[in-house]
């Protein structure tokens, strides 16, 4: 019975099999980014780029169809791009980074629809908008596999210039003055990777949805950034299991799902979250003596 | 005589062109304990940042010398996102990076340093403690522990003793001398002129020009204080450009 409700869905067919496996691997990266997009304050940055996305995978689809490679290629230069002209106009103009990236990526996604719907039909739309996390083939695994390992390398390798960026960067301007610019840099790229790697599974408008909510909810549980990472991977891993599950029992769309599943997990951790969760601070309990 | 630590030539600061420093020249000798004074918006901080690089001189240079080649900079408290997740060890032990670096673990050894600079500003206990949790004056401690461990030659405070009690600022203020015992250079932003009366041999009193410079007593005299509060706060939206360098 539970077997039949929790395992054999996995255990008869593939496509279930391997998007465990892409939701796995999209858990794995995302968390860990989405967790320091957030202690960044760029929690919307991320989404912004997601967007920006579109664009480049568009052209790649219009011109080579439903490649990987083609989709990948386009999407990744096209966050790049958009990642570092907002960084550029926010340099040398008098308008912030955020309001340039809004005005980027709002072009971009009006631009990415015009291009896929001039080749596409209408399947091709929601196929690009919302992803195929139930249609991932072994190359797409293999992209999200591989995103994944090179994230938290790379995140291993940049954490203490990058967390010491974030609490006090005038001190560490002082003890390297590159450092800082090399580790955003990196983590920049880092969340372009993650959003590319998302883009295929989830689409271009629920990218985000396994980096920011999972960061999020683990914010409720720990004030450690250790933990926190832990507990979004944790979390984002359980979102899409339990994803896959309900939505194959109950005819819903794979993707949304995983993402509702994780943002129901938000709203209990707002609510019941030990550190700074809503209930705790109603009820704090009787104060301590000392 | 040894080579001085800093040498500042005609040194001018500026933001959008407009000077926060002007026309500073001098020496700041090896191992002297200097007092930085003058009235709000006399270029103060923004010296300090000229000498860690933060800034680029808009004229003149600012020479490093041999005996200043590792710098501690303590900026104004308000500067550290103390909402950040980070416990006091972590910030502490941060003062070891030019040690660690990027990817060095912190052994053993380098355990107990921190553990002694902790206890050096009476933060012992506090290791597990978020900085999000420290009082202004705990988390100037703390920040104090992260200098001590820094071991810098040249070591640059601006306003280390604001809004900070009695207690805490004279303990602060024996870690100041106990740096200064130890040859280090140092220069201190400070407001409070009795302070620098009382701890300090040797003051530099700017407006945005520098007014005095040299032994305390004579640097802050009525005269030059006057002088210095004289200073015109506001930039001059149209103002000409400088020629005084080239003449």
């Amino acid at each position: 019975m539970i077997y039949d409700a929790l395992v054999a869905p996995f255990v008869e067919f593939a496509f279930m099999r391997r998007a465990l496996v892409g939701a796995l691997a999209l858990a794995l990266g995302g968390g860990p980014v989405g967790v320091f997009l957030m202690l960044r304050r760029m929690s919307l940055t991320g989404d912004a780029m997601a967007h920006a996305i579109l664009p480049g995978a568009a052209i790649g689809f219009l011109v080579y169809g439903l490649s990987l490679p083609a989709m990948t290629f386009g999407g990744l230069a096209a966050g790049f791009a958009v990642a570092l002209l907002a960084g550029v106009v926010a340099r040398v103009t008098v308008l912030r980074e955020d309001a340039s990236l809004a005005a980027f990526y709002l072009v971009s996604l009006a631009l990415g629809v015009v291009i896929v719907s001039l080749k596409g039909s209408n399947v091709d739309l929601l196929h690009v908008l919302f992803g195929t996390v139930l249609a991932l083939d072994d190359a797409t695994l293999i992209l999200l596999a591989c995103v994944a390992t090179i994230t938290l390398a790379s995140l291993a390798l940049i954490y203490r210039p990058l967390a010491l960026e974030c609490a006090d960067p005038n001190f560490l301007r002082s003890v390297s003055p590159r450092a800082g610019g090399i580790a955003h840099l990196v983590f920049l790229a880092l969340v372009v990777l993650n959003l590319v790697a998302g883009f295929h599974a989830l689409g271009t408008l629920l990218a985000v949805g396994l980096m920011m909510l999972p960061a999020a909810t683990a914010r409720f549980w720990s004030a450690d950034v250790t933990i926190m990472t832990i507990v979004a991977v944790g979390v984002g891993t359980v979102s899409g299991y339990a994803g896959l599950v309900v939505s194959y029992h109950a005819g819903l769309p794979a993707g949304p799902t995983i993402i509702l599943v994780a943002g129901i997990l938000y709203l209990v951790s707002l609510f019941a979250g030990s550190a700074g969760g809503l209930a705790r601070n109603l009820w704090p309990g009787r104060h301590l003596e000392a | 005589m040894t080579a001085p630590a800093l040498r500042f030539d005609d040194v001018t600061l500026a933001y959008d062109r407009h000077p926060a420093v002007h026309h500073l020249s001098g020496a700041v000798e090896a191992g002297a304990l200097v007092a930085v004074v003058g009235p709000n918006g006399a270029g103060k901080s923004t010296l300090l940042k000229g000498i860690v690089g933060a800034l680029k001189p808009a004229g003149g240079r600012i020479e490093h010398g041999p005996a200043a080649r590792r710098i501690a900079y303590l900026p104004q408290m308000a500067e550290i996102d103390r909402s950040f997740p980070m416990s006091v060890y972590d910030l502490v032990a941060m003062g070891l990076w030019s040690r660690v670096g990027l990817f060095g673990g912190i052994g053993r050894r380098e355990a107990g340093r921190v553990a002694d600079a902790l206890a050096a500003v009476g933060l012992t206990g506090f290791e597990r403690r978020p900085i999000g949790t420290l009082s202004g004056g705990q988390m100037q401690r703390a920040l104090f522990a992260r200098l001590l461990l820094q071991d810098a030659e040249l070591i640059l405070l601006d306003e280390p003793f604001a809004a900070i009690d009695a207690k805490t600022s004279a303990d602060l203020l024996d870690l100041v001398r106990r740096w200064h015992g130890e040859k280090r250079t140092i220069l201190a932003v400070l407001h409070d002129v009795d302070l620098v009366r009382r701890a300090f041999p040797q003051a530099l009193l700017i407006a945005r020009e520098p007014i005095a410079w040299g032994e305390t007593a004579a640097a802050l005299a009525p005269e030059n204080m006057l002088k210095a509060r004289r200073m015109i706060e506001a930039f001059d939206p149209h103002a000409h450009a400088c020629h005084r360098d080239a003449a």
